[in-house]
């Protein structure tokens, strides 16, 4: 399948947003909620994540390798793009230019949640509840956090519906309005879930 | 007759190579004019606005009835046909300038080859020559024939690609027409015994993987053409296509 490689390399990054780095997001969205449910209660999660059997390979093999890979790739696919929402004002216009930005901030986002959270703790720091509630203590890191994950979220949300697209499970119109208000519904769900939990460590 | 008259800002460039200029022109009004009426009243006589002598305005036109895309141009910032853009209907003054996603030859004129170039890429034709007579193909049922007559209705008139975000410069992607010309060619009855060539020329780069779903294609289309179902359903069938490519299959 010689000249193919683009139409396989822009079906794996449309598969690795939603497995494992979309199912990564929800599992991180669930683990932190226990914040909601006081400091020991949120340490004990992070506890039993941060000691699971083979725990190195589980990060390589779910989170960094696909991740970095659909980050690096997105960059390309985003900077190949011209823009026109000026010219054509279209929704699902809006939300190919959103789902760049959302994107590009995104990766932004957790390279620096990564370099202060895991980068650090290699380096010995412990992390917990009160590493977290350190971080936020600092109303521009609040800030920092709420755009950070509102676009993580919104960019999974509005991706599922590309990826639905982009292997030919939503073929009609119909079906893929129905999926935009689905996949919305998913990011609203999911922006509670992780502006309660930014609140809980503050 | 009236004193009334219609303002056009028009976008113009001398060859290929030179830099683009605006020059404005102003008409004497007339009931039912459309664009292309518009720029033959100019070529009768190119004087500008400011009242000098300059080079009639250069277009491409052929139909007039909105069926063969030639006089595509972009008016009032929208991609469409210059026959069925009415100067009634348009805000004034009214903007012509050539789609710049194609290499313009002059003024208004551009060079829509790459269209021509990728509907061959994709084999956008049904095969049906032998060193002997074939006789008749399979019947189309009549709804099926309805339904694609609906995708047969494309021009190559470009528009899709001006409105795409994905047809660039900085990208080789084919662009949107192309795309759903496969889907119409793998419907035919006839077009269907060839439809992993198909399939298999839309994998290539630059093909259908290189679509972002910003959906404009689908919202700019002049005949109403379901590209984006058109897309969505060739992702379908190459998920299916890229499996069969890479694993084998028990069927032919």
């Amino acid at each position: 399948m010689a000249g193919s490689r683009s139409f396989n390399t822009r079906r794996l990054h449309s598969l690795l947003g939603v497995i494992p780095v979309g199912l990564f997001l929800l599992e991180h969205l669930v683990v932190n909620y226990f914040a909601t449910k006081g400091a020991a209660s949120f340490d004990n999660a992070a506890d039993f994540m941060g000691n699971l059997p083979f725990r190195y390979i589980l990060e390589a093999v779910v989170i960094f390798i696909p991740l970095y890979f659909h980050a690096i790739y997105g960059l390309y696919i985003t900077f190949t793009a011209k823009n026109n929402t000026s010219r054509y004002g279209y929704f699902r216009n809006w939300m190919y230019l959103l789902q760049r930005v959302t994107g590009v901030i995104t990766l932004i986002y957790v390279s620096w949640h990564v370099w202060e959270t895991r980068i650090a703790a290699a380096f010995g720091a412990e992390v917990n509840y009160q590493m977290m509630a350190d971080i936020l203590s600092s109303p521009f890191m609040v800030a920092f956090y709420l755009i950070g994950v509102l676009s993580a979220v919104f960019h999974f949300s509005n991706g599922l519906w590309s990826f639905f697209v982009s292997w030919g499970l939503t073929v009609s119109p119909r079906s893929q309005r129905i999926s935009t208000y689905v996949t919305m519904g998913v990011f609203v769900a999911l922006a509670i879930v992780s502006v309660r939990t930014i609140f809980a460590f503050i | 007759m009236s004193d009334k008259t219609i303002k056009f800002l028009i976008t113009r460039q001398d060859t290929p190579e030179t830099a683009p200029y605006e020059e404005e022109f102003e008409l004497e009004y007339r009931a039912n004019m459309n664009v292309i009426s518009a720029l033959m009243e100019i070529r009768r006589s190119p004087v500008n606005a400011k009242g000098e002598a300059t080079t009639p305005v250069t277009w491409e036109m052929n139909c007039l009835e909105e069926v063969c895309g030639a006089c595509s141009m972009v008016i009032n910032g929208k991609p469409r046909q210059a026959c069925t853009a009415l100067v009634d209907k348009l805000e004034q003054p009214i903007r012509l300038a050539p789609m710049k996603t194609f290499p313009v030859v002059r003024d208004l004129a551009v060079d829509r080859s790459r269209m021509f170039d990728a509907l061959k890429r994709v084999k956008a034709w049904i095969p049906i020559d032998g060193t002997y007579d074939l006789g008749p193909g399979p019947r189309m049922p009549e709804t099926k024939r309805q339904w694609a007559y609906e995708l047969s209705k494309c021009m190559t008139c470009g528009v899709c690609l001006e409105a795409c975000p994905n047809v660039n410069s900085k990208s080789d992607f084919i662009g949107p027409a192309p795309l759903s010309q496969v889907r119409l060619f793998n419907a035919h009855p006839t077009g269907e015994m060839n439809k992993e060539e198909r399939l298999n020329a839309l994998m290539e780069d630059g093909g259908l993987a290189s679509c972002g779903n910003s959906q404009n294609c689908v919202q700019s289309c002049p005949k109403g053409i379901p590209l984006t179902t058109s897309i969505a359903a060739l992702n379908r069938a190459t998920t299916f296509q890229a499996f069969k490519n890479f694993f084998g299959s028990d069927r032919v």
